[in-house]
């Protein structure tokens, strides 16, 4: 059936090319009908082509993006959880008036460091004591170090290597909150934790 | 410009502040000095007229002006009033009074027609001088390029001293001190003691130490790095001092020479907190406060050899820190937490002996930090929280009784002038802290600078020649 059609389709291209010749006055577009199809085909060839490429790339290019995102994404997590992780350990804590013991309230910030440091043995930290304005420039050092000296021994207590803990009194030299009121003066008398070495790849407990 | 004191008169001195009045026609100042703490500023040159008789000569700086010698001359009147061994008169301006001859003009005024004629020193009109209260004359002028500082005894009608000394030139960075040695000579000649203006005082400030002279001028940072500084402390001589600094997490003592700046750090430290460190007097050991595990102890090292470190206290419980030496070598004062707070503890230098020197009541006295012993040995000046703000207080060695002698504002961190009568501290009492001086005997007040943030001062011994020259 197809080949039929197609012979009785060429049969009549062939008629009408016939009488066109009979007119002795060919116009010159008309000799090259068979090239241009040829062309025509293969830009039409061409063009599939070019498409078919272009959806590829756009496929891969796609696919890539994903992946990226992917490796972003994942790799955002574990930053959120390492920033996470690390802001737990800094979080600092504080202490009453001419005073280094733990309160209990901030025990459980404690707590939280002791498990970030079990669950990355490679960590160490150096904790800086510090103490508010009010009290005597020099004795604040001794103060200070009482303070560090509590928050490790607490750390120790619970388990923490005492090698792994590095201790630092600042007395009164760095507040952290400008201010002669008892708001600036409770925010001063604080231990700062910072991570000292192992800290790349921190993991959550 | 006039201070006097109200209440304890003699007869004779009311009589001289009649005749100044009078001659000088304008109103006084009436202001209150009661050996105690007042928060009086007092920066100008006075003439100062307090009703204690007996207890302080008069001195009159001869008003010249010229010869290239007037910051001479206003440094060693400034010395002299601020040494509070003198009432010093200074005659205002050379303008309204003459007094003394003088090679400018003269005018004719209300105090014109005391005036005396002659144009050398030594022919003074010794009468008026007594009239107006002074004791001493002093008279600076230039022979050549030599400077004279002749003094004269009033009552005796003669030259009691001349001095002559070869001053650096104005730019030179010996010029202060040697002007300073200067008025000390004068004072020397006048009453046979050796002044203090020729000292330094160390101070911290943002991190940073300093010194400057004792009458505020001339200073300059000392520090030699960024990192921050604490708890300056002077050697004996006054040729080196000693000072904390933080590093890598831990206290750094170093001495550091003055007059090189070359430092070096003081053995076996560097591996804990080290802090407060004291000279002996003879030079040979340091003792520090070093804050471990176990808390803050205190230690000695011999820096002569750079050796031989030796734990004097063992806290446990309690800290230990803040010493200093008494003169003779022998003990140390120190700060112990050991009766709960923060009290004023004293030993023998080998950390035999512990035992309570300033005297609290417990459960009442506050915090006692800060201990410096005096030069002359008698004393020992500390701070004391009272009320929640410290202020200084001052042991007598040998009854063992305190007294307060601040109460004005916060004040703390006192330090001895080699006199043993003046005091240098921090106080807010001007809205900012900053550094003050106190003369014990009269009670006078003045501010050392006009900064704020200024403490932890230390006050230099004598500095000779040798010892203050600055490359």
């Amino acid at each position: 059936m197809k080949s039929v059609s197609l012979l009785l389709a060429l049969g009549l291209g062939a008629a009408v090319f016939a009488a066109a010749s009979c007119g002795g006055n060919p116009a010159p577009q008309n000799t090259t009908p068979a090239v241009d199809t040829a062309a025509e085909n293969q830009r039409v060839r061409d063009s599939i082509a070019a498409a078919e490429a272009e959806r590829a790339r756009q496929a891969q290019a796609e696919a890539e993006r994903i992946a990226a995102q992917r490796r972003a994404d994942s790799l955002a997590a574990l930053a959120r959880a390492g920033e996470e992780v690390r802001s737990t350990l800094a979080a600092m804590i504080h202490f009453d008036l001419d005073k280094s013991n733990i309160r209990p309230e901030d025990a459980a910030t404690l707590d939280q460091k002791v498990a970030i440091l079990q669950a990355n043995p490679e960590l160490r930290i150096r904790i800086g004591g510090h103490c508010d304005e009010r009290g005597s420039d020099e004795y604040n050092l001794a103060l200070g170090n009482r303070r560090a000296q509590s928050g490790k021994q607490y750390l120790v207590s619970h388990g923490i290597d005492a090698s792994r803990i590095e201790t630092q009194s600042w007395g009164e030299e760095k507040p952290l909150v400008d201010g002669h009121d008892e708001s600036a003066w409770s925010q001063n008398r604080r231990d700062e934790f910072e991570i000292i070495s192992g800290g790349d790849n921190i993991r959550r407990p | 410009m006039k201070r006097r004191t109200v209440g304890r008169s003699d007869g004779r001195k009311v009589i001289v502040a009649a005749v100044l009045v009078s001659l000088l026609s304008f109103g006084p100042t009436v202001r209150r000095s009661d050996g105690q703490d007042t928060s009086a500023i007092d920066r100008g040159v006075r003439i100062g007229i307090i009703y204690r008789p007996g207890v302080r000569p008069g001195l009159v700086m001869l008003p010249r002006t010229g010869q290239g010698l007037d910051s001479v001359r206003v440094i060693v009147a400034r010395d002299l009033d601020y040494g509070d061994r003198f009432e010093v008169i200074t005659l205002p301006g050379g303008d309204s009074i003459r007094l003394a001859s003088t090679t400018g003009p003269r005018r004719s005024s209300a105090g014109g027609s005391t005036a005396t004629k002659g144009a050398t020193a030594g022919a003074l009109n010794y009468p008026l001088y007594q009239a107006l209260g002074a004791d001493f004359a002093l008279d600076i002028t230039a022979a050549g390029d030599t400077t004279v500082a002749t003094l004269h005894d009033i009552a005796a009608a003669s030259v009691r001293r001349s001095v002559r000394v070869q001053l650096p030139r104005s730019s030179d960075p010996d010029f202060r001190q040697a002007v300073h040695r200067l008025a000390d000579q004068a004072l020397q000649a006048a009453i046979g003691t050796p002044g203090i203006a020729a000292t330094r005082i160390l101070f911290v400030k943002d991190g940073k130490v300093y010194r400057i002279d004792q009458d505020g001028a001339d200073q300059k940072l000392v520090s030699s790095t960024d990192r921050q500084a604490m708890s300056p402390a002077w050697g004996a001589d006054g040729r080196r001092f000693a000072y904390m600094e933080f590093q890598a997490g831990k206290g750094w003592l170093y001495l550091q020479e003055m007059g090189s700046g070359k430092r070096t750090a003081v053995a076996t430290t560097g591996s804990a907190l080290d802090f407060t460190p004291a000279f002996s007097p003879d030079g040979q050991t340091m003792a520090f406060s070093r804050a471990t595990e176990e808390g803050t102890d205190l230690y000695t090292i011999n820096i002569k050899n750079n050796c031989c470190l030796r734990r004097l206290t063992v806290g446990r419980f309690s800290d230990n820190l803040s010493p200093t030496f008494s003169p003779d070598g022998q003990r140390i004062a120190f700060v112990s937490t050991r009766p709960g707070l923060p009290q004023i503890y004293v030993m023998a230098a080998d950390g035999t002996d512990q035992q309570l020197f300033a005297p609290f009541d417990y459960g009442v006295t506050g915090a006692s930090n800060a201990p410096e012993w005096s030069p002359d040995g008698q004393s020992v000046a500390f701070h004391r929280d009272v009320a929640g703000t410290l202020q200084v207080f001052v042991l007598d060695v040998r009854t063992r009784t305190v007294r307060q002698l601040t109460s004005v504002g916060r004040n703390e961190d006192p330090t001895w002038a080699p006199d043993s009568r003046h005091l240098a501290f921090v106080s807010d009492r001007s809205g900012y802290r900053q550094l003050w001086i106190i003369d014990l005997d009269t009670g006078r007040i003045r501010p050392l600078l006009q900064q704020s943030g200024a403490r932890l001062p230390a006050w230099s011994p004598r500095l000779s020649e040798a010892t203050s020259s600055t490359p």
